[in-house]
């Protein structure tokens, strides 16, 4: 484990969650989590957990992201707060 | 986007290879990374790409409603049917090793354990699938 790598990524995780929450457009919303879940995918792996680094990747990154997107396709793309 | 030749192309050329991929992640799940849910994650994702890049009746007339329920149910039982089979030679559920020292066949426990990964994968692709036709209807035509 390498102490800068993981600081950094940890960082930038932190934004990531922090944009995804604030971004009014819930598009933009989607791909920042996306964002967030690959970062997430990274960290797992940087810490020799494959198995679920694996796991974040193929469903975090892939599977919710596309179904996110079908749903804002569905209903409507702004926030309404 | 419907007419556009290039994504067409290459999702036509592309699925084949996530599919081998997907199989290479069940079956080598015992070993290294990955497993029956990864693979048919992953085998899912190929559908996605199918459907993103056709349209979605022409991907549901390949693999339709009944195919769905069909696989989903085939991959619980492949799974429940070997893990009470391991119950016959007073195993535990799901204990392979109990088979194995019953009929006396080197290495059986390693096919066994790919053989319920099979399972596994089978009905998470079927489920996945079905949350994206249902999630990525228009409306109008049901099932």
């Amino acid at each position: 484990m390498i102490w800068e790598l993981d600081f950094a990524l940890l960082l930038l995780m932190i934004i990531c969650a922090i944009a995804a929450v604030t971004v009014r457009d819930l598009l933009y919303a989607t791909v920042i989590l996306s964002a967030y879940s690959l970062i997430m995918a990274v960290i797992w792996s940087e810490m020799n957990a494959v198995d679920v680094a694996f796991t974040e990747a193929a469903v975090g990154a892939g599977i919710t992201t596309v179904l996110f997107i079908a749903a804002i396709a569905r209903t409507g793309r702004r926030s309404s707060d | 986007m419907k007419e556009n030749v290039v994504i067409r192309t290459i999702s036509r050329f592309l699925v084949p290879f996530i599919q081998v991929y997907a199989l290479y992640v069940i079956v080598h799940g015992a070993l290294g990374a990955g497993g029956g849910f990864q693979g048919g994650v992953v085998f899912a994702a190929s559908f996605i790409l199918m459907i993103i890049a056709f349209d979605l009746p022409y991907v549901r007339q390949r693999f339709n409603y009944k195919w769905i329920v069909i696989c989903s149910v085939l991959g619980v039982t492949i799974y429940a049917t070997i893990g009470l089979l391991c119950l016959i030679p007073s195993g535990n559920y799901l204990e392979y090793g109990a088979i194995e020292a019953a009929l006396g066949i080197p290495h059986l426990h390693g096919y066994l354990i790919d053989a319920v990964e099979v399972g596994i994968g089978i009905t998470v692709m079927a489920a996945m699938t079905s949350i994206i036709y249902d999630i990525s209807n228009k409306g109008g035509e049901s099932s």
